[in-house]
Parts: C-alpha cells; structure tokens; sequence
C-alpha cells in the first residue's frame, strides 16, 4: 500500500498541472480573440480582391500573357506552402495537416520543395523533403511583411521557373473548435476557361502597369489571409486541447482523492486494531 | 429606351486589409487615380485603375463624404465601384493633430535621409499625411 504522504504529492503535481494548463487555456482564449478580430476583419478585402481577379479574368483578352497565368508544364518542381504553428500543445493541430503534407507527397509525381512556415512543420518536414525556406517565428507578432515576403519569394522561384505550381497547406478557422485543412493552388493564377464575351477594361495607367502590380498583390493577400486563418485555428485548437487537459486533470485528482481518503481510512481502522488489541493482551 | 437598362446608382466598396471602410449605394464617386483623380457615374464603363495617395470624394444625395485613400486598385464597373486600398480612413476618423506630426516627421524625413529607398518611403508617408489631412479637413470642426 502506497505511503499517505507519495498520494498527497501526485494529487499535488496534478493540481500544478491543472494550473498551468487553466493559464494556457486563458492565454490562449485572449489571443484567440485578437487573432480572430484581424482575421475577420481582412476577409472583406481577400474577397473582394478574388472578386477582381475574377472579373479580369474573365473580361480581358491576354492576360494568359501575363508570366504569373502561365500554365504549369508537365515537368518541373512543386512547391508547397505549409503553415503549421510554432509550438505543440495544440491538439491534432499540426499532426492532421502535416498527415496532409505527407500524402500530398507521396501522391506528387514531381519533386515538391517546401516553404516552411512555423517550425512544428520545420521540424517534422525536415527529414522526409526538401526544405526551400523556412519561417519561424512568424506567429509571434504576425506582421503583412511577413506575408508578402513568403508571396514574394514563391512568386520569384515561380517566375524564375524553378517550380512551375504553388501550392498553400493550412488551417482555415471554421469555429473555435474546429478546423479545415485547405490545399490551395496559388500559382499559376487560374485563367477561366470560358470567356465572358463582355467589354474589356479601361486601363490607367495600361494594363501592363497593372497587372504587374495587382497580381502579385492577389498572392500576397491570399498568403495573408491564410497566415491569419491559421493563427486564429491555432489558438482556437489550443484553447479546445487546454480545456480537455484541464477536465481530465480534474478527474485525475478527484480519483487520486478518492483513493487517498480510503487509504488514510484503512491506515486509521489498522491503528485502532492494533490499540485495541495491545489493551486486551 | 437604351437609358432604362442604365443603372442609377452606384455600390461603392472601401476595403482595406484591416476592414471594411464602407459599403453603400452612392450616387457619384470620385477617386485619386496614379494618374490623376478621376470621377465615375453610374454606368461607367468596366474599368480596372491604381490609386494614389488621396482623398475618395462620394455624393449620396446632397450629402458629401470623404475618406483618405493610400494606394490600391479600383475597379469600376456600371454598377459597381471596388476600391482595393493599402491603408485607408474615414474623414470623421480622422485624428488631424496626428496627421499632422506624421506630416511633419516625414518632412523632416525626407530632407535627412541620403539613399532613394528612404527617400520614397519618406515621400510615401509625406503624401499619406496630406491625404488624410486634405480628406479631414472636410469635416465639420477640423
């Protein structure tokens, strides 16, 4: 039978447990609120910025000339964005998306190169592909900058027919507790195939001009809003994982509770035996 | 008549990657074009532009309202104005005394530093600051 004393040191470990986790769940659900205010707040702008990419695609004649419309050939390197978050203790969080990852490998025929956002992908990506560059630390004061240096880095490898597709793995925040791992094609932009026999553009400056500033813009935008898609999920998973850990936590100690009062009862009916019989010998 | 197929009115969209600025019927638009402001009417047509740095002026009615607009795309389409702008402000948001420092700082800015990046940044914050004075100074108090 375990020494009173070992029971009252687990229940109190358990309880230290329960407090870190009460504060991560806290800390968590503070963030989660700020990530998601930024994020809902950006949605509006990535739609309507898809809604233009749309309305040119289907409105102007040879933006197929354009290099970022440039259709990917049947050879040639993949690239594949992947947002994970930079720490655990988020649940299935980054395990689910990096199962994900590791088909998408499996199921590619071209080489894939990774850009690594957040390190638990880093880490975990390492050894089974070929990391092209990695973020980390992104997620700490999550900045545009950030976003447009990923956009803009995909976009030079792409130009520069290093890769000849763009792909972004992350974590779409559905609710707080639930996420959705999205794959999306970034590049080459999508040309619709039937053409809306409607009056093309006016331009100013010309078309050139624009298309040379829009469209990269399109890609960071759409890189942005999943940088802030991701961060909101994360937290939103965290806060979901931290809350489990705390219900089971206290479970664990309301068992351990139990199980001490019954072992303190049984120390105590032993010493009474042993009085009463020491008096009646 | 040709005319009736015309819409009326516009829908004008602000959005700016930190949130909708505004989305409302209006019935003329004026926006700061790079190549210089340009106005549009219902039934414009289909039009793809950059912006500057400057002041969006709409028209509901008899009511005038102003919002600073720094950089972005506007699409114009008959019924429909979308205005993509980099960072944007109400008129009625608008805190002058602030501006006006970041005017001053960038002016300040602009005579120091010796390498062109720095420059145009200087120069780019500069004119963000007389937008969004220009577009305050329409409002009622300022």
């Amino acid at each position: 039978m375990p020494a009173l004393i070992d029971i009252r040191r687990r229940i109190r470990s358990v309880k230290n447990t329960q407090q870190i986790t009460k504060a991560l769940k806290m800390v968590s659900a503070a963030k989660l609120r700020r990530a998601q205010e930024s994020m809902f707040a950006a949605r509006p702008y990535a739609r309507t910025m898809a809604q233009v990419l749309k309305d040119v695609a289907a409105r102007t004649e040879g933006e197929e000339n354009h290099p970022l419309f440039r259709p990917a050939s049947k050879e040639g390197k993949a690239l594949l964005i992947v947002v994970t978050a930079d720490k655990g203790l988020c649940g299935a969080f980054n395990s689910s998306l990096l199962r994900v990852a590791q088909r998408y490998l499996a199921d590619t025929e071209r080489e894939v190169l990774i850009d690594a956002v957040g390190r638990k992908g880093r880490d975990f990506l390492k050894r089974r592909a070929t990391i092209r560059k990695e973020y980390i630390g992104a997620f700490q004061s999550l900045k545009y900058s950030t976003a447009q240096e990923i956009a803009q880095s995909a976009i030079k490898s792409f130009l520069d027919r290093e890769v000849e597709e763009v792909f972004l793995l992350f974590n779409e925040f559905k609710s707080i507790i639930q996420q959705r791992i999205v794959i999306e094609r970034l590049l080459p932009l999508q040309a619709l195939e039937e053409r809306k026999s409607v009056q093309d553009y006016v331009y100013e400056p010309g078309p050139k001009e624009i298309f040379e500033k829009l469209l990269p813009k399109i890609v960071e935008t759409t890189v942005w809003q999943a940088l802030l898609e991701s961060q909101a999920a994360e937290h939103g998973a965290r806060m979901a994982a931290m809350d489990a850990a705390t219900r089971n936590a206290t479970q664990t100690i309301d068992s351990l509770t139990l199980y001490m009062n019954k072992v303190r009862q049984a120390a105590i009916t032993k010493e009474i035996i042993e009085v009463v019989s020491g008096s009646a010998a | 008549m040709a005319d009736s197929h015309l819409p009326t009115k516009l829908t004008l969209e602000v959005v700016t990657p930190d949130g909708l600025l505004m989305r409302d019927e209006v019935d003329s638009v004026q926006a700061p074009g790079s190549e210089g402001s340009f106005g549009v009417l219902p039934g414009h047509i289909p039009m793809l532009a950059t912006l500057g740095a400057g002041e969006i002026i709409y028209r509901q009615g008899s009511e005038v309202g102003h919002i600073a607009c720094m950089f972005g795309f506007c699409e114009v389409l008959p019924d429909r104005v979308h205005i993509l702008a980099e960072g944007g402000e109400r008129a009625e948001e608008i805190d002058v005394a602030r501006a006006e420092k970041a005017k001053a700082r960038a002016a300040e800015r602009m005579k120091m530093v010796k390498d062109e990046e720095g420059f145009k940044e200087a120069q780019a914050d500069y004119v963000k600051a007389i937008a969004r004075l220009s577009a305050a100074s329409h409002t009622k108090g300022a």
